[in-house]
């Protein structure tokens, strides 16, 4: 008896909390579209590659990729963003170098090639497409806080 | 039993002995049209047989081709874009010069070899002859000054203004001043790579 009033209350916890949250607006990918409508898929965007940087939003932010980086392959056998963005490989591209941390192990030792952890560049660097935002961003920039202040 | 046999022996050495003897009924001018009429047939036949070892079809139909670097063009810019023009693979592997032609298909037959012995009949097997194949590739292209890539992209028809700035730097810094030419810098754009150590430019 005892088990099935902790049940009890566990499940009716939950029904509570996610009619809460529904009920709260929270996005879903349907956007309120009945599950028997097949919704509409939103326009494709193109990725930018207007070769301008945009502004980091802080110092240690990993930049966003000005240029497309379709069939760039990062794999056991290549990689393509490391033949540009090498040291030895700056002078031809004109790309600016991988900065010292990537060639740090986690020790801050610096080593004489890329850094093992830094070899999957996108795992911290991405693309941009031109887009309106899923859901509000309310990230506030340090210099607007200290603005604020 | 064997009077078939003989009946058969007797048409055969009756057909060969009327060919072997020279053409009493036979004009010079059915001869030489008769000639040429089969010189005709030949050669369409072998150039048929030519045409068709120059299309993707026949390139995928071994499996080391289809299930590697068939599958491995699809998701690029090569089999499909914009524009909707395909790069098969002869539009990249087979020079479209007459003479060439014959020469690569000499060369291909050496292909057929490695089929009937198996040299990278499987991915690994594949994966592991990768480098010296790719090298052909490149030591090809380098040597034809990027022939292939050319017949469809011209530097004359390039239009720089049109391109990214990324590409219109390399491309003016090196490309229009001869300096390098597409292989140098456009390896992988179709297949992926095989294990670039080495390989000058890459890191
Ligand atoms: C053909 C050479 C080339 C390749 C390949 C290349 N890049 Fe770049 N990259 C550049 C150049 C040149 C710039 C400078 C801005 C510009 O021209 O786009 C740049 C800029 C960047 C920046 C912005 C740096 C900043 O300070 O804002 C990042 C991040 C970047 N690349 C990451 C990558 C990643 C990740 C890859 C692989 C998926 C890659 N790049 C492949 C040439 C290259
Ligand atoms: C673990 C996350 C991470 C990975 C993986 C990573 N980066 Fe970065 N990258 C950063 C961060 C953070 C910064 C900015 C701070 C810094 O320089 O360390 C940065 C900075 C850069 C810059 C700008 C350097 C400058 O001085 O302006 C370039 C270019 C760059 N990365 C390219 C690459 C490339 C190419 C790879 C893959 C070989 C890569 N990164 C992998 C996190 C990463
Ligand atoms: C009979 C099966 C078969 C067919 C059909 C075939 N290939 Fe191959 N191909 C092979 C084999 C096997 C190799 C590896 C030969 C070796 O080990 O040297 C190969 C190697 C290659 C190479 C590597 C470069 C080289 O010269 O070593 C290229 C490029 C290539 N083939 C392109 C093509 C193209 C293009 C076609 C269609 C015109 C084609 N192949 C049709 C079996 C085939
Ligand atoms: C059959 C004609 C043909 C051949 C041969 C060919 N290409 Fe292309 N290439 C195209 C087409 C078509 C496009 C896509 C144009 C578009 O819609 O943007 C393209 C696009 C490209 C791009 C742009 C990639 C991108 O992501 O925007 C590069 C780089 C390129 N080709 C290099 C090469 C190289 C190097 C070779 C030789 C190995 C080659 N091409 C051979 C037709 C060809
Ligand atoms: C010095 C190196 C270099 C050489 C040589 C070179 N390219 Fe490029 N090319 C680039 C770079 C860098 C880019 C931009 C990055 C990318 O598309 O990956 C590019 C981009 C392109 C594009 C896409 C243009 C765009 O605006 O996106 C095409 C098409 C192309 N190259 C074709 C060729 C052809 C064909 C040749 C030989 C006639 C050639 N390239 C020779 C470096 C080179
Ligand atoms: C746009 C040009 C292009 C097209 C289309 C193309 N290839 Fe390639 N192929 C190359 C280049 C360039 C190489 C040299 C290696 C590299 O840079 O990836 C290569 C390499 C190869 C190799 C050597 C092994 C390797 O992967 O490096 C084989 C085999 C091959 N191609 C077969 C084919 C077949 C089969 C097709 C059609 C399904 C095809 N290729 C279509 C450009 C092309």
């Amino acid at each position: 008896m005892r088990r099935f009033l902790v049940h009890l209350t566990t499940a009716l916890g939950l029904i509570a909390f996610t009619n809460v949250a529904l009920s709260d607006g929270t996005a879903t990918l349907r956007q309120g579209e009945p599950i028997s409508v097949e919704a509409e898929a939103p326009k494709m965007t193109k990725v930018e590659n207007n070769d301008v940087k945009r502004v980091r939003n802080y110092p240690e932010q990993p930049p966003t990729i000005p240029h497309k980086t379709r069939s760039y392959e990062i794999s056991l056998n290549a990689n393509k963003c490391m033949s540009c963005h090498a040291r030895t490989r700056t002078g031809e591209s004109q790309a600016p170098m991988v900065s010292i941390t990537h060639y740090m192990d986690r020790d801050n030792q610096v080593l004489a090639t890329i850094s093992p952890r830094r070899y999957f560049c996108n795992q911290c660097h991405v693309t941009q497409v031109e887009a309106a935002p899923l859901v509000e961003n309310e990230f506030v920039d340090v210099e607007e806080l200290l603005k604020g202040e | 039993m064997l009077t078939p046999f003989k009946k058969l022996w007797g048409l055969v050495y009756r057909i060969w002995s009327s060919a072997n003897r020279p053409a009493k009924h036979l004009s010079i001018g059915f001869l030489t049209i008769g000639g040429f009429v089969a010189g005709v047939m030949f050669w369409g036949g072998f150039n048929t047989a030519l045409e068709y070892t120059n299309t993707e079809e026949f390139c995928v139909s071994c499996h080391e081709m289809g299930d590697n670097v068939f599958v491995e063009l699809k998701p690029t810019i090569h089999y499909s874009n914009r524009s909707g023009v395909r790069a098969t693979c002869p539009d990249c592997h087979v020079p479209h010069n007459w003479t060439d032609k014959i020469s690569r298909k000499m060369q291909a037959s050496k292909e057929v070899w490695g089929k009937l012995f198996g040299t990278i009949n499987t991915r690994e097997k594949f994966q592991a002859e990768r480098r010296r194949l790719a090298g052909h590739e490149w030591d090809r292209l380098k040597a034809n000054n990027s022939l292939e890539c050319r017949n469809c992209h011209s530097t004359e028809s390039m239009d720089i203004t049109a391109q990214s700035t990324r590409a219109a730097e390399a491309h003016q810094t090196f490309l229009f001043t001869g300096e390098k030419t597409c292989i140098d810098c456009h390896k992988g754009i179709a297949h992926e790579l095989p294990d670039m150590t080495g390989v000058e430019g890459w890191k």
